[in-house]
């Protein structure tokens, strides 16, 4: 177990990490920015963010490969016929408890 | 754009987030006692981030100094969302706001403001902000509390909850609009390089998502420039140029 005061430094480190991350760009930027160049990367990137922390850290999430390409694969179907944020998500937990729960009985 | 209206739209990434952290506390009870594994999430709000922070916390040789860095990197990717959302808020969002709102800039909330056709208040975001907090808190508490109880097999489920959000931000977006298509495979593509090249696996997992992100992004800006609008800073359907076709 780890020292309380010990602790109490590594969540202030982490904590003020984070939000001074947050934070600082969110303040100073005030006004619009006016490169059409860069207005176009920003649109892009919480989409290219969201994709690269995915894929392939789905096929590790759980305790084999398969189970977490099935559920990557579950999760694009069920997004493609119009689920939403939760109904995507339980898909993906759902596909991972029935491959788990099957290569355990094999 | 209203705080309850906020609320409303937050509601489903409360209930993903209950998930997600329920195997935050789970992995944190092994360690901690409850109370410490929940103060985590309440004052971080961010998954990889706490992962990767648990790991240094509970590690005999973990540093101080290494916690800052690993924490710098795994969540810079915030501050590309903080100045994406600086140009999507309204005036009257202003800096005293901004600093007491910081803390809601996660991958989902963030994406969800952005994806609004109306700029965002400081009370909207601020009721976007509610639901995922207490989910994010309290499942959290409740993995932490009784996660031991429950077997491996439902904890590794609950695991890819976070990316099952992941993909239903994503995909949308992929069907509706081919330049956001071509940029999500670019960074995929990068982010598959980073795992499985051998010279590119020293880079640590933060650094990597960045890297992709900055890539994809810059040669997606590059190729397929969003029109220019008083209030186009989205990808919403009339607001670019190319990939007309891509439309679904």
């Amino acid at each position: 177990m780890i020292e309380t005061r010990d602790y109490i430094i590594f969540l202030l480190v982490m904590a003020g990490v984070t939000y001074l991350l947050r934070a600082v760009p969110f303040v100073l930027l005030k006004g619009k920015i006016k490169s059409r160049f860069w207005r176009s990367f920003l649109a892009y990137v919480p989409y290219t963010v969201l994709a690269a922390m995915t894929v392939p850290a789905i096929f590790y999430a759980t305790d084999n490969m398969l189970s977490g390409a099935c559920a990557l694969v579950a999760a694009v179907i069920a997004s493609l016929l119009g689920r939403g944020l939760v109904g995507v998500a339980v898909v993906a937990c759902i596909t991972v408890l029935g491959v788990d729960g099957i290569m355990l009985l094999l | 754009m209203k705080f309850s209206k906020g609320v409303k739209d937050g509601l489903p990434i409360g209930l993903g987030y209950f998930a997600v952290s329920f195997s935050f506390g789970i992995a944190g009870s092994n360690f901690l006692t409850w109370p410490l594994v929940t103060l985590i999430s309440m004052t971080n709000l961010t998954s990889a981030g706490q992962f990767a922070g648990l790991q240094i916390m509970v590690d005999a040789a973990g540093t101080f100094i290494e916690m800052a860095i690993a924490t710098f990197f795994i969540n810079l990717r915030y501050s590309l969302m903080a100045i994406s959302l600086s140009q999507k808020v309204a005036p009257s969002f202003g800096t005293f706001k901004r600093l007491l709102l910081a803390t809601g800039i996660t991958d989902e909330i963030y994406a969800l403001s952005v994806s609004q056709t109306e700029p965002v208040t400081a009370r909207y975001f601020a009721g976007l902000m509610v639901l995922p907090y207490i989910g994010w808190s309290s499942g959290t508490l409740c993995g932490a509390v009784c996660g031991e109880i429950l077997p491996a097999v439902v904890t590794n489920a609950l695991g890819v909850a976070l990316y099952g959000m992941f993909v239903a931000i994503v995909v949308p977006q992929m069907k509706a609009h081919r330049p956001t298509l071509i940029a999500v495979l670019i960074a995929i593509a990068c982010s598959a390089a980073f795992k499985y090249v051998p010279a590119l696996s020293g880079v640590t997992v933060g650094f990597a998502i960045i890297i992709c992100a900055l890539v994809a992004s810059i040669i997606a800006a590059a190729l397929f420039p969003v029109k220019d609008e008083e209030e186009g800073d989205g990808l919403d359907e009339a607001s670019y140029e190319s990939g007309k076709e891509g439309a679904a």
